[in-house]
């Protein structure tokens, strides 16, 4: 079975984040609408009414061609594609198909510790259809027109992947660049991306096999299960004899399978011919170098900046998954420099260490001010707060954005360092207990722990245990 | 019958107060009912139109004016999506469609104090050169009712000649607008390509489709489109209009370049037609324009052309009919499919099919480079072609038909014939440059109509050219 060479591209769609719609004038935003709330007589495709082309959504593909190693198109149009289903009003989708927005750009992504760069076709901006719903047991469907107009990019890689992984880390990158660019919320659960996998196994690589496109998968994990499971599919028809045949197919999530949807002879000749209702796209340099310039530090730049800290590569992409944390982090090595930046960097990926990566990005509640991590992180570099203590003050920074050292002195938190004082305190503790230090001093280290133990009691908690067990040391002449 | 001032004098006389908007809706309703005979009319918007003129009359009555047409009737083509009754585009599929909004064209007029009275009958979706494609009704030629007023605006070009409002509206995308006037005897504009929104009105072909006015006179022709012209936030395709108003006209010919186009002043041309066309070029001549004859090689590709890109966009752009949303839809459908089929096989007319048909042909991949991509080809030639002509010539001039208007019935069992009545319009629709058919004379008692053509925005010369040319005539 190993003598296969898989091979997989991937076309992915993302909503862009505008506030309207695509050619109308109507809100964009159809989470938790009521169905059909959010149409214009565009939408509903009636007689007469005119496309007018979103200049928004011209700018956030434009931003996407820069996260994507290149540059949008000076010229691109747009073209109707042509079928018939009750979630689309006009009987045909507006898409760009000879002349995209966007053409070329690659996505590196990293697999095993190895660089891979993945090349781009084309990426193009086309208008969503609405949903259907077929209720069971009905002998209706319903159709909901709030999503039809949606601004989509497509974006459709090369076929330069060969395995799960790849695929998975494709679509990964991918997600983080279209959030890092803004691009789109990217928000997966409620289908902002969405996946499609192109696959193919073949034994000779000269030659690509016959491939199967599975549609509409919305997590890292099943495009990486329905490459798994295509693949494995695949070799086994091809094993027994059989024929792979160029087909669309489903993903069913909870068997972790794909299923067959239609085959190339169901194909639509889709008549596509440039709509006569829009002028072509044309973006002069101006504005080109205008977004250029205003497109925001990509997830690799983070990562070479990161990994400059001496911060582990894991803990690296747990802070590169999250733009926000990202963005944080940098502010800091900026601001405060690499010490701080480091604490702080892991302060916040544990506390989104449930960051699995089909989980939502966790975003605080409150946002803690920037300056008072620098406090909180300054009060540790000082030997005031210990690291555990840190961060029962960084939890109540969160819900209250207070200040870190009045909380941490409201907790009775604050170490005590001033060695003046504590070598009192070691003096007192260490005449009070003369069979202790008797035992320290003939090496029997454990006992300095419990005279550590007494001084912290002595001190009610605030002194700083390591500075502690240096002036035991001292007093000890040790 | 009692007839029309002309369309700046009956707004005028509203904002004095010497007559009033109601008493014009009224005599519009009564001259549209004597002469119901025509059909004309597919339907009225007598109470909306009541109502309007009533606002009108009040607001007079406060002392403020109310617009440069206040209180002139008008009737829109009934492809224009209006309030205050149904919008059919004379098809059965949007038999029963009340509009929720209204185009930008009526907007535009009514927010200077027209008033829509009626909806005019047309070849169903404007497919049709002689109302005959009407899922309706067939209107017929106020000057012989055994003839076709021309259409696909017929219903329009009759309302106007026969009184019943002072200007109509119609589309133009073949030659809808101008080929009628030419039948019937009015004047009818179609202008630079974008020039008025195309906004809700039904689309036919939206590369070619054009919003004109038919009115009695160039001068009222140009204030109808001077109050309609102008970029629409709805309409990606429209433009600036000019900042000169195109009422201010310019009626001096002396020194104009007049191109005569060879291409149709030869074969196919009546020879009464042409005699008229003659004379007509004559008295420009006399009064001191300079004529010239023009070829435009690709002239006669231009038919071929236009009815490959004509039946691909109109494939397109009906495919939105589908009975699931609006419109006629077959309930004893009993499958998705065949609600579609069943739907669009009853609620379409045979033209309105053929078009699709057509259409989707040329656009079927392997087919789609040998048709419309080789369309638009010829059609960028062409477009080249008048671009050089203009460069020679201020004007271009032709007839508008090859003949009067015909008998009814005469072409309908020959599609072939009937687009060759189009012949001398669809060029400037494919070109996008403002074109006027003006009457310029009678043959055996029906009208003929003389073309003259501009470059792209020259809109207000072509009216100016247009109204020398109708004094010259008279």
């Amino acid at each position: 079975m190993s003598d296969y060479i898989t091979t997989i591209g991937i076309e992915c769609h993302v909503q862009l984040k505008t506030k309207t719609k695509l050619f109308a004038a109507v809100d964009n935003d159809a989470r938790g609408a009521e169905p059909n709330t959010l149409i214009s007589h565009i939408c509903l495709g009636l007689p007469g009414a005119l496309p007018v082309l979103n200049d928004k959504a011209v700018e956030l593909a434009s931003r996407a061609a820069f996260a994507l190693n290149t540059k949008p198109q000076p010229f691109s149009k747009f073209d109707r594609k042509h079928y018939f289903y009750p979630d689309l009003p006009m009987g045909y989708q507006i898409t760009q198909f000879e002349e995209p927005v966007v053409l070329g750009g690659h996505v590196d992504i990293v697999v095993n510790g190895e660089q891979k760069r993945i090349g781009i076709t084309r990426a193009h901006l086309e208008a969503d259809a609405g949903k259907s719903t077929h209720p069971a047991g009905t002998d209706y469907s319903l159709v909901d027109l709030n999503r039809a107009g949606t601004p989509l990019l497509e974006i459709v890689s090369e076929p330069d992947m060969h395995s799960s992984a790849e695929a998975r880390a494709f679509a990964h990158e991918l997600y983080l660049l279209m959030k890092y660019a803004g691009v789109g919320d990217a928000d997966l659960y409620h289908g902002n991306m969405r996946f499609d996998v192109n696959v193919s196994v073949s034994k000779d690589p000269n030659v690509l096999g016959t491939r199967s496109e599975t549609k509409n998968l919305n997590s890292f994990k099943s495009v990486e299960k329905a490459v798994e499971y295509e693949v494995k599919r695949q070799i086994e028809v091809l094993e027994e004899g059989g024929e792979v045949v160029q087909e669309t197919r489903g993903w069913d999530d909870t068997k972790l399978a794909t299923f067959s949807q239609r085959t190339k002879e169901d194909a639509h000749d889709y008549r596509y011919f440039p709509d006569p209702d829009l002028p072509p796209i044309e973006l002069d340099q101006a504005f080109i170098d205008s977004v250029e310039k205003s497109m925001n530090m990509l997830p690799a730049e983070y990562r070479t900046q990161f990994a400059g800290l001496g911060i582990d590569p894991k803990v690296v992409e747990d802070i590169v998954n999250v733009p926000e944390t990202a963005q944080l982090v940098a502010r800091i090595l900026e601001t405060s420099g690499g010490e701080h930046a480091k604490r702080i960097a892991f302060w916040t990926v544990q506390k989104t260490d449930d960051n699995s990566d089909d989980a939502q990005a966790a975003e605080p509640d409150v946002k803690v001010d920037d300056k008072n991590l620098v406090k909180l992180s300054e009060l540790v570099s000082a030997n005031k707060l210990s690291s555990t203590a840190a961060k029962e003050v960084l939890k109540e920074m969160q819900k209250t954005n207070g200040d870190p050292e009045a909380i941490a002195t409201a907790k009775n938190l604050i170490q005590e360092s001033n060695e003046d004082e504590l070598a009192k305190i070691v003096a007192e503790i260490l005449a009070a207990n003369e069979k202790a230090a008797e035992d320290v001093k003939n090496g029997e280290m454990k006992a300095i722990g419990f005279l550590v133990g007494q001084v912290m009691k002595a001190s009610q908690g605030k002194a700083n245990p390591g500075i502690v067990q240096q002036i035991i040391k001292k007093q000890l002449n040790i | 019958m009692d007839t029309w001032a002309p369309i700046a004098d009956i707004a005028a006389a509203v904002n004095d107060g010497k007559t009033t908007a109601s008493e014009n809706v009224e005599k519009a309703l009564q001259n549209i009912e004597d002469k119901a005979e025509f059909k004309a009319i597919i339907s009225l918007t007598a109470d909306r139109a009541r109502k309007r003129a009533k606002q009108i009359d009040e607001h007079v009555k406060s002392g403020k004016p109310a617009g440069r047409l206040a209180g002139v009737p008008f009737i829109a083509k009934d492809n224009f999506l209006t309030f205050g009754g149904e919008t059919t585009a004379a098809s059965n599929i949007l038999k029963g469609f009340n509009a929720p909004y209204q185009s930008t064209a009526v907007e535009n007029l009514e927010a200077e104090g027209a008033i829509c009275v009626a909806k005019a009958n047309l070849d169903a979706f404007a497919h049709g050169s002689s109302t005959e494609n009407s899922d309706f009704f067939t209107t017929l030629n106020p000057h012989d009712k055994t003839r076709v007023p021309g259409g696909s605006s017929g219903g329009s070009a009759a309302a106007v000649v026969l009184g019943m409002a002072p200007f109509a509206l119609g589309s133009d995308t073949g030659g809808s607008i101008r080929l009628p006037a030419s039948f019937t005897g009015c004047v009818g504009y179609k202008p630079t390509y974008g020039l008025v929104s195309r906004s809700g009105v039904v689309a036919m072909a939206s590369s070619l489709d054009c919003i004109g006015p038919f009115a009695r006179t160039v001068s009222d022709a140009a204030i109808v489109l001077d109050v309609m012209s102008g970029k629409d936030p709805l309409d990606s395709t429209t433009i600036e209009r000019s900042k000169n108003s195109y009422t201010d006209l310019e009626l001096d010919v002396e020194g104009k370049t007049i191109g005569i186009i060879k291409e149709y002043m030869g074969e196919g041309l009546e020879p009464e037609v042409r005699k008229l066309i003659d004379a007509g070029v004559e008295k420009l001549k006399n009064a001191g324009a300079v004529i010239k004859e023009v070829s435009l090689p690709s002239l006669p590709l231009a038919l071929a052309v236009y009815y490959i890109i004509c039946p691909a966009e109109v494939s397109s752009n009906l495919s939105r009919y589908d009975g699931q949303r609006f419109g006629y839809s077959d309930l004893d459908a009993k499958t998705l499919e065949e609600s579609y089929e069943m739907s669009r096989e009853k609620g379409f007319g045979r033209e309105a099919k053929r078009r699709i048909m057509i259409g989707t042909y040329v656009l079927s991949s392997g087919y789609y480079d040998a048709y419309y991509k080789k369309a638009q080809t010829v059609r960028t030639k062409l477009i080249n072609e008048f671009s050089a002509a203009f460069k020679e010539v201020d004007f271009l001039l032709g007839p508008t038909a090859p003949s009067t208007a015909f008998k009814i019935g005469e072409n309908v069992d020959d599609p072939l014939k009937m687009y060759l009545i189009d012949i001398m319009t669809v060029a400037a629709n494919l070109v996008g440059v403002p074109s006027i058919s003006v009457p310029c004379g009678m043959v055996e008692g029906l009208p003929v109509g003389l073309q003259l053509m501009a470059a792209q925005t020259c809109d207000r010369e072509l009216l100016s050219l247009a109204k020398a040319f109708e004094e010259l005539n008279v």
